[in-house]
């Protein structure tokens, strides 16, 4: 039954997702049209460029944190819009820098950990790249499971500290 | 002097010793050490019997200037101190503390030995080291010797001529060791002791030491190696030091520092204390400096660091990953992982030159190198082959073979001298174990080391006979020294904080 309804839930981000990719192929990166029309998949509307306020205020942007599943460093079908979202955020703000912080949980080896965070950091890179984001605004970090934001050793907490953090170094 | 009178009988038993009281420090020989002329000619360091007594004086061992903030003035350092004082409680409490003991184990096979305490009996002050307790931990700890408690010694002998052996038979004990403390001038102490085979009633060891107070404990553990030689014909690991990683504090309040301290947890000093994480500390082979991973950039480096007088070096800081150093056992090359070409791969670094050597090149994480004993190759952890597994490679680059073929997860080797012996962190679904692969007995055979559920970071000690590994309990990480058979596992606790990282150094060598 779980399964069943997961399943469909990923069939039906998956073909969003598809939906979302072809529609930046068919027009050059500079045309914004086709991101605005990704967020407002998401609910809120940000017509024209976006500006340092919207870091704060719009629901996409502020949505800063990846999450990944144990052991893998694929980006999950839901992040997909965000993505697309900070993606048109560094094209529009060229000033902007950003810095991908890679964790990992705390279960099996430290230095591997820093090699798997590293994986997901790149991971959350390419997809701003695919969508249009420059690399030369983007750095990538490792913290490996040096960084958790939960401490406890459930699955829970493990959940939570397998992410790549977004930090804008400049807006 | 009372102990001419000594028999003729045990002075010959006593003499087939001379040289297993060497120096301690030269590599690891099971060979033709009493053979060494170099030892027996030292002038200052006679075969050893009372007649010709064994006087050495330890030096001390100091950590001047440590750490970067300490380099900072001591008024604003301490400053620093009383400000954080709530955050910071490892600073002033582990030096006091040290790491709690436990024996969580036992092992019904293991020799059965008596440490008579050894009182003082000069006319000053009396040490405050209890050196036959730290003698008998040291054995008891190692899983091969089980010691007698002081409450059962029904007599107390102080001196081989004082032994009534039958007593000690019938306590059914192998080995007595007795001995006591004299005074050796200028605040120094003397340690006296003897070492016999209880059912043989002959002397197998006498050896006096002299030391001051502050390093009575050195002296203690030399004695507990003197004796685990003499009686296994293996050299003894415990005079020796580890090093590890403390945290105190969570989130961004959290406190990183480098730890040094004896094998058995005491004596913990501060190498280097930074806000941001410290991982991997990684020994030099004579034991001077510590190579380690600091994020005080921002991103990962590695540094090398001399541990007495505190001086370091940058080594590497490379876009992305810097970790996992590891020095080559002649100690001019260190291992390390680099991901500067997108992926982390292993490389060699020439200490002298800083040239690099790309060892790897596979798109998958290579990480965690570790040396074989002879230097020729490496040791390593890569997910080539989908899950973390351990492979191996010619030290001079080349085409690398997978070593573990048992296990879903297998992690962060550490080898043993002899390369007979690799131990890794071992994981099966969200259980992760310390797990031994002994390659002496023809085919490769596993087995089990420690129970926990997220036990990590494996380090040999230098004999092989323990192995020192991080295990997390509640929301802390705790050590733990488990024998290489399994059977005693004793915690090493630090009384505040998260402790991970350990790494066991080499043999330390006197002068």
């Amino acid at each position: 039954m779980n399964t069943i309804t997961r399943v469909l839930l990923t069939a039906v981000l998956c073909t969003a997702a598809v939906a979302c990719s072809k529609k930046v192929k068919e027009v050059p990166p500079a045309d914004t049209g086709p991101s605005t029309g990704v967020v407002d998949q998401t609910g809120p509307t940000t017509p024209g460029a976006y500006g340092p306020g919207d870091l704060d205020t719009d629901a996409c942007l502020r949505q800063r944190v990846v999450y990944f599943d144990l052991d893998q460093d694929a980006l999950r079908p839901e992040f997909q819009a965000a993505m697309a979202c900070h993606a048109k955020y560094l094209r529009d703000r060229p000033s902007s820098r950003m810095t991908l912080e890679g964790n990992a949980d705390e279960r099996g080896s430290r230095d591997y950990n820093l090699g798997l965070g590293e994986r997901r950091a790149n991971s959350v890179s390419s997809a701003l790249q695919a969508n249009g984001g420059s690399g030369a605004q983007i750095t990538v970090v490792s913290y490996g499971e040096e960084r958790p934001t939960c401490t406890d050793s459930n699955e829970d907490c493990w959940a939570k500290n397998r992410r790549v953090e977004i930090v804008y170094t400049a807006k | 002097m009372a102990l001419a009178a000594v028999p003729a009988a045990s002075r010959a038993g006593f003499r087939t010793v001379v040289g297993a009281g060497r120096t301690l420090g030269d590599g690891f020989a099971n060979g033709n050490r009493h053979a060494n002329p170099r030892r027996q000619d030292h002038p200052s360091k006679p075969a050893f019997s009372f007649e010709t007594p064994f006087t050495q004086t330890l030096p001390t061992f100091s950590f001047p200037g440590l750490g970067l903030p300490m380099k900072a003035s001591p008024r604003l350092f301490a400053a620093f101190v009383a400000m954080f004082a709530f955050l910071l409680p490892l600073a002033a409490l582990s030096q006091e503390r040290g790491l709690e003991i436990d024996i969580v184990g036992g092992n019904a096979s293991a020799l059965p030995i008596t440490v008579v305490p050894m009182p003082y009996q000069g006319g000053g002050a009396a040490p405050e080291t209890d050196v036959a307790a730290v003698v008998g931990a040291d054995l008891a700890r190692s899983g091969q010797f089980r010691t007698l408690p002081a409450a059962d010694m029904v007599e107390k002998p102080t001196r081989g001529s004082e032994i009534q052996f039958p007593t000690w038979r019938l306590l059914k004990q192998d080995f007595i060791v007795v001995g006591h403390v004299l005074d050796a001038g200028a605040g120094s102490y003397r340690v006296e002791y003897e070492l016999f085979d209880v059912a043989k009633q002959e002397r197998l060891l006498g050896f006096a030491m002299t030391a001051r107070s502050s390093a009575l404990r050195d002296v203690a553990h030399q004695m507990a190696d003197a004796i685990y030689e003499k009686i296994l014909g293996v050299r003894g690991a415990f005079w020796t030091r580890i090093a590890y990683i403390t945290v105190t504090g969570t989130g961004k309040g959290a406190r990183y520092a480098l730890m040094v301290a004896d094998s058995d947890g005491y004596n913990p000093q501060t190498v280097v204390r930074s806000p941001e994480p410290l991982l991997s500390p990684s020994w030099s082979p004579d034991g001077r400096k510590l190579a380690y991973v600091s994020f005080e950039r921002g991103n990962s480096s590695i540094y090398i660091q001399d541990i007495t007088t505190g001086s370091r070096e940058l080594i590497a800081s490379f876009r992305g990953i810097n970790s996992s150093p590891a020095f080559s056992p002649d100690g001019r090359r260190l291992a390390l992982t680099l991901s500067r070409s997108g992926n982390p791969e292993i490389y060699v670094m020439d200490l002298g030159s800083k040239a690099l050597t790309q060892i790897t090149n596979q798109f998958g994480i290579d990480t965690e190198p570790t040396w074989s004993a002879d230097g020729s190759s490496l040791y390593f952890t890569s997910d080539r082959g989908g899950q973390p597994q351990i492979y191996q490679v010619p030290a001079s680059g080349g085409s690398a073979t997978r070593v573990t073929f048992q296990g879903r997860y297998n992690a962060s080797p550490t080898v043993s001298f002899d390369d007979k012996k690799i131990a890794v962190a071992q994981g099966s679904g969200n259980v992760y174990r310390i797990a031994l692969l002994d390659r002496s007995l023809g085919s490769p055979r596993w087995s089990t080391l420690s129970p926990g559920s997220l036990d990590e970071s494996p380090s040999f000690a230098p004999n092989a006979s323990m192995v020192l590994y991080a295990a997390r309990e509640g929301r802390r990480g705790v050590l733990y020294a488990v024998s290489a058979d399994g059977r005693v596992r004793q915690r090493l606790v630090l009384a505040d904080g998260d402790v991970r990282e350990p790494a066991w150094g080499p043999f330390r060598a006197q002068r």
